[in-house]
């Protein structure tokens, strides 16, 4: 290469990175429309950075000014209400992608051994993106922050002997105002950030250590060619740079869909309620989640007693970090293994209905789905090593199929 | 007397919220593409609405420009409260008065309609009826004892509202025996014109599907821009993603 490159190697592992991470990194060649996910969620969170940033140079952490100020970055702000939309359905649309990278993951038994560590990691990063998340809607102080502040900060209470000194800390008082504010402004767009992109970091370390997974569930380090570089492995770059180029494309075209002519998505990606100032002595008749976050609401309201309902609840959210050793079969893709297809199904039709029914209002005829929900949704993990020691499985490939 | 309203007030939430639920509310048409309707909307709104009632997140210049009103125009004939154009549109009343007038300040109606929706303000304007035992005189089933009196009644006209009994019968459990409890309640039917306003009913339509509309407007002037905007970020976007396809198919001719 240049002079200006051979200068910049001796000082400086560009070459090397290059290498290490794209060009020589073989990707197996029969990626489907899932493996889009990873990249899109990385443009995503960057585009967050990006919209974040611009939103807290005008945003005022105070219970007084903090509506005031949302309210200047969409009416006084030239383009604000562009940044504020980005950002505002930036999160849903991460939500989806993150739901779609962690199915895949399921349905193809990517978090199986030698992926156990990347598994986690990731997880731990989705339930980070979901504090993240919740930090972030609480900021622009309407009617909804204020109450979902409240709600949520009230389940830390739960906790034995630490609980209402937790509470008070998370507030930063006795209820959610001015520190409040202030302190998950600190939170959201600096330590949570942070931690977030350390993780995906070292989930992407983890992730080129051992070798992307595929459809089949096949390890393509195993069949070689001549060259010592994988038959059925392909160089991330250029061939998944430019197929990821084409899902930025696709994807950054149902974006601004939303943007500019759907950005509340009729009241799912941006609340009605948040468009009323934040308001102690005005209730709202049902304080629901963002829908992203409702599937372990549902669940948190299935069992009529606080601290059973929050134990379900963290048990709910914990038990996926043990998918690797809950699963005891040999064979890793779903595709091969019709039984445990058909949970993953399931397990997703529940997840969503969890969803759908934590945004209804908490009437006696909804607690039946909920519970149902809550039981099928534990049951998929408690069940795992049962059926997949016993479950049928059809022959694997020695190669993956094209 | 505070105390009394305050108790009052308290006492009547759940029927508000019960009201609330089983509400039935008009469609309104709304289009911002109609800018004759937006801007006699703006008037109707800045003559009756803005003497009490905040829009402080909108500026005058901006709502002159994006309804092709020139400065020259908004100085003259909606300049009440202020005579800087640039000014937040603010009330005439001081909210200090009106809270002590009205119980309550008005609250700031410039998210009104994202945070309400559209027909929700259409049927809330259509329903004001006299009610003597209230504290203005005027009440409203879509918002049951709106301290708000009922600012267009020279338009519309007197309406009086006309309540029907219905048996409502509840399941109970009792000792362990299912109980059938009967109920009477007393619900709205319809209104009745009392007194008709200077304005024919359909007239009066008009007005409020202006005055919505505008107010539509007024929580997001920023979909005016959006819409259009948009078209062109789409149309970029499918270039874009021609030329994807294009690179990606030359890429992938020695993948087999």
């Amino acid at each position: 290469m240049s002079r200006f490159g051979d200068w910049l190697n001796e000082r400086f592992p560009a070459r090397e990175l290059m290498r290490e991470h794209m060009t020589e990194y073989y990707a197996p060649k029969n990626f489907n429309i899932f493996y889009y996910t990873g990249s899109l969620l990385l443009l995503m969170i960057a585009l967050q950075l990006v919209s974040g940033f611009l939103l807290m140079a005008h945003y005022v952490p105070t219970s007084a000014d903090a509506f005031n100020s949302v309210q200047g970055i969409m009416y006084d702000t030239k383009w604000g209400w562009l940044i504020r939309y980005m950002h505002v359905d930036g999160v849903s649309l991460i939500f989806i992608l993150l739901y779609l990278h962690i199915g895949r993951g399921l349905l193809y038994g990517s978090y199986r051994k030698p992926r156990e560590l990347l598994w986690i990691i990731g997880y731990l990063t989705y339930i980070m993106m979901m504090g993240e998340a919740f930090f972030g809607y609480v900021l622009p102080f309407g009617n909804l922050s204020y109450w979902a502040g409240q709600v949520i900060t009230s389940i830390i209470h739960a906790v034995p002997f630490v609980g209402p000194g937790l509470t008070t800390l998370a507030r930063g008082g006795p209820g959610v105002g001015t520190a409040t504010l202030e302190r998950f402004l600190a939170l959201h767009a600096v330590l949570w950030f942070l931690i977030i992109a350390a993780l995906i970091v070292m989930h992407i370390l983890a992730l080129h250590q051992v070798g992307s997974n595929n459809p089949d569930g096949i390890e393509i380090k195993k069949t070689k060619g001549a060259d010592g570089h994988p038959l059925d492995g392909i160089p991330f770059h250029p061939y998944y740079t430019v197929k990821d180029i084409f899902g930025v494309g696709v994807w950054l075209t149902v974006f601004a869909a939303i943007i500019f002519y759907a950005p509340t998505m009729h009241g799912v990606f941006l609340e009605r309620t948040t468009f009323f100032r934040a308001n102690p002595m005005v209730s709202l008749p049902d304080v629901t989640p963002p829908w992203y976050l409702a599937p372990y609401y549902a669940m948190l309201r299935a069992i009529p007693n606080k601290y059973l309902g929050i134990g379900l609840m963290a048990l709910a959210i914990t038990l996926p970090f043990l998918l690797p050793w809950l699963d005891r079969n040999p064979v890793r893709s779903s595709r091969y293994r019709p039984v445990y297809r058909v949970m993953i199904i399931i397990m997703a039709i529940t997840f969503f209905t969890l969803a759908w029914v934590g945004e209804q209002p908490p009437l006696p005829k909804y607690f039946i789905v909920e519970r149902m929900g809550a039981v099928l949704y534990i049951g998929f993990y408690l069940l795992l090593p049962i059926i997949s020691s016993i479950e049928p499985t059809r022959k694997v490939p020695e190669r993956v199929r094209s | 007397m505070n105390k009394i309203i305050l108790s009052l007030l308290l006492g009547l939430l759940p029927i508000v919220s019960h009201a609330e639920q089983g509400l039935k509310l008009d469609h309104v048409r709304i289009d911002l593409s109609d800018q004759a309707s937006l801007q006699r909307g703006a008037r109707i709104f800045v003559n009756y609405c803005l003497s009490c009632h905040n829009a402080a997140y909108l500026r005058y210049n901006r709502m002159g420009h994006d309804l092709g009103i020139s400065n020259q125009l908004v100085k003259q004939d909606l300049l009440f409260a202020t005579n800087k154009i640039g000014d937040r549109m603010r009330a005439a009343m001081p909210a200090a008065d009106a809270k002590k007038w009205f119980g309550v300040a008005p609250p700031d109606l410039t998210l009104e309609a994202r945070y309400r929706g559209p027909d929700w303000i259409y049927t809330y304007m259509h329903s004001f009826y006299r009610d003597p035992k209230s504290f203005s005189g005027w009440n409203n089933t879509v918002f049951p004892h709106v301290a708000m009196p009922f600012v267009l009644y020279g338009w519309q006209g007197e309406q009086r509202a006309v309540f029907r009994n219905v048996k409502l019968v509840s399941h109970v459990m009792e000792n362990g025996k299912a109980v059938t409890e009967v109920t009477e309640e007393r619900v709205f039917s319809h209104f009745v014109l009392a007194k008709p306003g200077t304005m024919t009913p359909k007239q009066y339509d008009l007005a409020i599907r202006d005055l919505t509309n505008f107010m539509v407007y007024m929580g997001e002037p920023a979909k005016l821009e959006r819409i259009r905007i948009g078209v062109y970020v789409l149309i970029f976007l499918a270039v874009f993603l021609v030329l994807a396809i294009l690179l990606k198919k030359e890429y992938w001719k020695d993948v087999h």
